[in-house]
């Protein structure tokens, strides 16, 4: 790409410059540093029955001299109690179970569309992302019309005759994968795509010409180029999903334990919002290091490829 | 306590309602000329802002479906103050929005125990001015007196409705399953193991509210259902775990479309609520039958109040909403609508006879004697309570 010719001195473009950099940055720290922090204090904080429920962090007492508090009692409480351990792993093992079926359905889906004739894409792409012109609770709802015991799906299969008793799909974790993979399925197949766009044919030309067969071409070409769409497509749909609440709400059996439930059950049942907070940071943390950790590997690989 | 919770098909069909709405809007701007009637409308909304003060409102936060379908339109032509309706499903998120401060709210609705109890003693009410209130008269003393102990000399509430939480029965698919003449008013339905495990093929559904549900499993082993005893909150939980496998699933108001559905046999649920689902399947006209049972070995008698936050924007606004609600002729018209009983007795006999004479909705006086208000809890019990109910719940 060319850069636009300099008609005004360094001091301006130097100006550009950061207020281009800057821009990002106060977003982030406006939206999510600051709340963040925000959040983090709560968390050191103990509950109380006031308005808002939790006590100050610090506190001016006579003579200029600050008190300040912190309880770290929440976070031992999580670490200790062996149910927010399970609700923790339950949950990334949901996220991760969701994330490989969205990838395998999501990857055939996205390379058709990539190599569809140009004409063709667009009418595809509407597709993925038609659904997204209803909201997001509307969509989830409907699931629950079509997997109800007296539901579209057992209504259908038992007129086919392939089952005798309806099938109880509803309230159980089943219904959560179905709910989940069906809401994320565009997230994973967006990225892959605009990757697999960008992927030059001649490569696979090339691979052909040297004698690779079509499958082993995949393999050994397409795949490792789509890379940076199936870490980007898998991180869109891997980190909600931990947090996922409406879903497992809706769709779920009550037994599944999620953090996003206990979440809720922190926050607004027990109106421990200091308890609610720590789980909170805690989530961020174990989002963090695999995020951190994809972003290195992604950093690797870019510099192999050039 | 009544922890109408996340009655949300309700909620979100409001939703939907107001995105098709929007989209209409969309649709009329489109079909209007531009230069005829988008330019007056455009100033009219710069306009609008100029003008909104000189109209009075309120802003209300009740319950999804607690009001009767005129009331609000009523109360305006009456007192031309423009009522603003947001609806909630649970009284947990009505308490998370009042504690954060600043809700914007004139009036809110919410269970009297153990909820407006700790607003109270949290300070986030102000008191009422009954000079403004001249209905209050006509209030139930016996319910009244209920609140003194939350309320001493009623400063901060003016009771709504009241009802029970008790057992809602597909009458048919029970008597098949236990046998023509088992008895229904029973806790036993659920936590007896004999009987639960024949009823779980039509399926049983619980509250997921701690509170009921310890409450309901004190209440069928014979003792105080507000202990907070650990050898008796212990027992419950053995309870609970027992019925664990035969129970399809814990929710606060799925069981009502269930009910009416035929898609469950038994459910632990508010009366109003169970009503509800008894003149759905009427209307249905599929041969279901739900009934509504108080349990014989006592069950929980709950009031919604009505409140005015300490930061109400407009409480000269609520006390005049709360006047009109005390009016016998509109509280009846509610009651007839959301299957609840009202406190009001110059009211009493204006309810359809049909509610009147429902045992469910005004119990007989010696059902009366079995149903028990909850008590308060300091937060550190409930939440062991909530943490112990989630553990059950995933069956740990």
């Amino acid at each position: 790409m060319s850069q636009p010719p300099h008609t005004h001195g360094p001091h301006t473009s130097r100006l550009s410059r950061l207020v281009n950099i800057g821009i990002p940055y106060l977003w982030l720290g406006l939206f999510f540093l600051l709340p963040f922090v925000i959040v983090l204090q709560i968390s050191v904080a103990e509950p109380a029955l006031a308005q808002p429920p939790y006590t100050q962090l610090w506190e001016w007492v006579e003579d200029g001299l600050l008190q300040i508090q912190i309880n770290l009692q929440n976070f031992m409480l999580i670490w200790e109690d062996e149910i927010y351990l399970a609700a923790f792993l339950n949950s990334l093992w949901v996220a991760f179970v969701c994330t490989l079926i969205c990838l395998l359905l999501g990857y055939p889906m996205a390379y058709a569309i990539a190599t569809a004739p140009e004409r063709r894409r667009t009418p595809l792409l509407m597709l993925i992302i038609l659904p997204f012109w209803t909201s997001f609770l509307i969509r989830v709802y409907a699931w629950i019309g079509i997997l109800n015991t007296n539901g579209l799906l057992n209504h259908f299969l038992l007129w086919l005759g392939v089952i005798d008793e309806p099938l109880q799909i509803l309230h159980t974790q089943t219904a959560v994968y179905i709910g989940v993979v069906y809401s994320y399925l565009p997230f994973m197949i967006l990225p892959l795509y605009a990757n697999l766009t960008r992927l030059d044919p001649t490569l696979l030309e090339a691979a052909a010409d040297l004698g690779c067969r079509p499958l082993r071409a995949f393999l050994r070409v397409t795949l490792p180029l789509s890379m940076a769409g199936i870490i980007a497509g898998s991180m869109l749909v891997f980190i909600p999903v931990v947090g996922e609440f409406v879903i497992p709400d809706l769709l779920g059996s009550p037994g599944s334990l999620m953090v996003g439930k206990l979440l809720w059950t922190e926050f607004f049942s027990n109106k421990d919002w200091p308890l609610a907070s720590a789980l909170a940071i805690v989530l961020l943390g174990t989002l963090v290091v695999p995020f951190v950790l994809m972003q290195r590997l992604q950093q690797n690989m870019d510099e192999n490829q050039t | 306590m009544r922890a109408r919770e996340l009655d949300k098909t309700r909620a979100h069909r409001a939703i939907g309602d107001r995105f098709i709405q929007t989209l209409r809007g969309f649709k009329t701007l489109r079909s209007l000329s531009l230069r005829h009637h988008l330019l007056p409308l455009a100033l009219s909304i710069l306009a609008a802002p100029l003008f909104a003060h000189a109209e009075e409102q309120v802003h209300l936060y009740n319950w999804s479906d607690y009001f009767a379908e005129d009331t609000l339109s009523d109360f305006e032509s009456q007192t031309h103050i423009r009522p603003v309706l947001d609806v909630y499903d649970s009284n947990e998120v009505l308490e998370a929005k009042l504690f954060a401060g600043s809700s914007g709210y004139d009036l809110i609705f919410p269970t009297a125990r153990p909820f407006a109890a700790r607003h109270i003693k949290a300070g986030l009410y102000q008191p009422l001015d009954r000079s403004k209130l001249p209905g209050l008269d006509q209030i139930d003393p016996d319910i009244m007196k209920s609140l003194e102990g939350i309320d001493p000399g009623h400063a901060y509430l003016v009771p709504y409705m009241w009802g029970t939480t008790g057992l809602g029965v597909n009458l048919k698919k029970v008597k098949a399953a236990l046998g023509e003449d088992a008895p229904m008013d029973t806790w036993g339905l659920i936590f007896d193991p004999d009987k639960a495990s024949k009823l779980a093929g039509c399926g049983i559904a619980l509250l997921d509210d701690a509170t009921e549900v310890f409450a309901a499993a004190l209440a069928y082993l014979g003792k105080d259902p507000n202990s907070l005893a650990k050898d008796d909150l212990a027992a419950a939980a053995e309870l609970i775990k027992g019925a664990h496998p035969y129970i399809r699933y814990f929710h606060s108001s799925q069981y009502i479309t269930d009910l009416a559905n035929g898609d469950l046999c038994v459910a632990h649920g508010y009366s109003g609520d169970v009503l509800q689902a008894k003149e759905r399947a009427e209307e249905a006209g599929k041969g279901v039958e739900v009934g509504y049972r108080i349990p014989r070995e006592g069950a929980v008698l709950w009031t919604d109040v009505m409140a005015i936050p300490k930061d109400a924007p407009n409480p000269a606004g609520a006390h005049a909403f709360i006047a009109y609600l005390l009016d016998p002729k509109v509280i009846a018209k509610i009651s007839d609508y959301v299957f609840y009983a009202n406190p009001n007795l110059a009211a009493t006999p204006l309810v359809d006879a049909k509610l009147r004479e429902d045992p469910g909705i005004y119990p007989s006086s010696d059902v009366k004697v079995h149903l028990f208000v909850l008590t308060e809890r300091n937060d550190r019990d409930m939440r062991a309570l909530n943490r112990l109910w989630t553990r059950l719940k995933a069956n740990r």
